[in-house]
């Protein structure tokens, strides 16, 4: 081992308890930071998993309000659009209020235009000719034990009543960021309930485009947006993305909230680096005279004091990272199964990794500039006469 | 004849403590030739670690010139300086200076950092340093395991393990008993008779003073 990389690794050795102390809080936080990562980008994943050939139709005030079932067709005319289905956002529950999930009443070719949706042709089929017949996301059959056959019965909140439903088939997702908890049902169920109690026929929550060109996308909504700029069911067509986005944004302060809470974690790992470091640059002011007399200048002596810090940030950071692994498992899997809507995935990524490590690292530089300009501004015979 | 190796002209030394002038060395006219091994005596206060400090180039004049081994190191930007001490001057501190955390072998390794040298060559010239100090066997022991005459023998093979020609000694005795003196003593003497050194010893103690070959005196920043 080099001498410099010898006294490096002594010199943090030399204060055993400040150091394993100062270890212990850069893990704390670094599992602390990672959880809150990992939820915010979990948060964003729909986002991230959104097809950009996917174009979204809705009313131009709020998701609130519908469009008339007649634009359907208009819609489909238009040049560069491939297919069209519809969704209706239905807001039951299972059993119990917190039993909530994602369930939407959905055209008939709304599966055909989500191909990441994997399901066999037999389920499909089955749930495309049965009124009462759902399938459902395979996260979402786990956490309630439905298999296929199974009977169920939803709450409806916006649409009153008991809403029974028939499983016809569990779809899995292509990607591991595909959502597998929402349900989908028969729209045809929904229009009939909504004909027998409101007497006429249900309007659509938002229209799902096929473009084919994502290069398209801005002249297709231009299009269809104007073509009813002068009806009382203004539309908005945006990318699937952009419509993500729009349900992000609603709890987005939330969401920046804990994007900031998580950075001043890092903070406080900076604070009490900086601490740490301060104390041991009055501790070594003549260990640095001596080496300054034995002919060692700035680089080396930056080697000497920055590396210390950045050895001690990043053992910390490895012990934070190897801990935020089972503890972002356990929240994982309690979060996939009872709000796998808003976190669809929750595990540790590589870049949450990158980001803690490179964050450590930083910190550990930043409180080793005080230290080094202690090393480096302190002339020898002052630094040695702290010792006489 | 032997050459100059240290020349010191007309150098002053002031220290500004906040708003106060002090002056410590006037006018210091001072040669001392290769292989001498010259004693610098004074009372307290006289300015001697000060001209040590010049001459070792880890301080510099307020004006007059300093040339030590053929370079004006009074010139010398910080870097240079601190490459020319690392090749040209050993240090000893009455203190001795080791760093704790190192062992003896390490503290006496640690100027090598500073060469081009690997691993097996370092630790060569480490077991030659030690073995010319008598402390082959105490390589792996910690500063707190050896004694101060130990600690002091480890500092002198820390500043002769790079082979510079000048020791600059201040004080190396003032710590220990007069056993321990007295080898250290002995030692500086062989290394400047056997192995040629030049050293320049600050010391406090008449008897340490007789083992130089010159004695001179420092009195209120004036050799006289």
């Amino acid at each position: 081992m080099s001498p410099t990389v010898n006294l490096l690794v002594r010199n943090g050795l030399t204060n055993k308890g400040r150091t394993i102390l100062t270890m212990m809080v850069i893990a704390v936080a670094v599992v602390s930071f990672s959880l809150l990562q990992t939820a915010v980008r979990s948060y964003y994943l729909g986002v991230e998993a959104s097809a950009p050939d996917r174009l979204v139709t809705r009313h131009k005030v709020s998701l609130y309000f519908e469009l008339p079932m007649a634009y359907r067709d208009r819609i489909q005319q238009i040049a560069g659009v491939e297919s069209v289905t519809y969704a209706n956002w239905f807001g039951g529950y299972y059993q119990d209020p917190k039993n909530f999930f994602a369930q939407f009443a959905v055209g008939d070719s709304y599966l055909d235009l989500y191909p990441e949706y994997l399901i066999s042709p037999d389920e499909k089929k089955a749930f495309l000719s049965e009124r009462k017949a759902c399938v459902v996301g395979e996260k979402l059959a786990r956490r309630y034990g439905w298999k296929v056959g199974d009977q169920i019965v939803l709450k409806g909140t916006i649409y009153d009543g008991d809403w029974e439903f028939v499983v016809r088939g569990i779809f899995s997702g292509r990607d591991r960021t595909t959502d597998t908890t929402p349900m989908f049902f028969r729209w045809d169920y929904l229009n009939e309930w909504v004909k027998a109690h409101r007497g006429h026929d249900s309007d659509i929550g938002w229209y799902i485009l096929d473009i084919g060109d994502p290069g398209a996308a801005p002249k297709i909504s231009q299009e269809i947006d104007a073509l009813y700029a002068d009806s009382t069911a203004q539309t908005i067509t945006e990318t699937e993305k952009a419509f993500q986005m729009s349900f992000v944004s609603m709890t987005g302060s939330i969401i920046v909230a804990i994007e900031v809470i998580s950075f001043m974690v890092v903070v406080i790992v900076l604070l009490v680096m900086a601490n740490t470091m301060m104390m041991t640059a009055r501790e070594r002011v003549a260990q640095y005279g001596v080496m300054k007399t034995l002919g060692f200048q700035g680089a080396r002596l930056s080697v000497v004091v920055t590396g210390e810090a950045i050895v001690i940030a990043l053992i910390g950071a490895t012990a934070g990272i190897l801990a935020a692994y089972p503890v972002i498992a356990f929240f994982g899997a309690f979060l996939e199964m009872n709000m796998g809507s808003f976190f669809p995935v929750f595990e540790l990524g590589p870049q949450t990794v990158a980001q803690a490590i490179g964050l450590c690292v930083l910190c550990g530089l930043l409180a080793a500039v005080f230290p080094l300009l202690t090393a480096l501004r302190t002339p020898i015979a002052s630094a040695l006469r702290k010792v006489n | 004849m032997a050459e100059p190796i240290i020349q010191l002209k007309s150098v002053k030394k002031t220290y500004q403590r906040d708003s106060f002038l002090i002056p410590v060395l006037d006018g210091i006219e001072l040669t001392i030739n290769a292989g001498d091994f010259d004693v610098l005596m004074g009372p307290s206060g006289s300015g001697k670690s000060t001209l040590l400090n010049l001459i070792g180039g880890i301080d510099r004049p307020t004006s007059g010139e300093v040339h030590v081994a053929g370079t004006k190191v009074s010139a010398l930007s910080e870097s240079a300086l601190a490459r020319w001490r690392a090749r040209h001057v050993g240090f000893t501190f009455q203190m001795y200076h080791l760093l704790p955390v190192l062992s003896a072998a390490q503290n006496v390794e640690l100027p090598l950092a500073l060469t081009k040298l690997g691993g097996a060559e370092r630790k060569k010239h480490v077991d030659a340093a030690l073995g010319i100090v008598g402390l082959a066997h105490r390589a792996k022991h910690y500063p707190r395991q050896l004694s101060g005459g130990e600690e002091q023998r480890v500092a002198i093979a820390r500043a002769i393990v790079s082979d510079p020609p000048i020791l600059v000694a201040d004080e190396p005795t003032g710590d220990l008993d007069a056993k321990s003196a007295d080898e250290i003593l002995t030692l500086l003497q062989r290394l400047n008779k056997e192995h040629g050194k030049t050293i320049i010893m600050v010391t406090h103690d008449p008897h340490a003073a007789e083992r130089g070959h010159k004695i001179r005196h420092l009195e209120k920043g004036v050799l006289r």
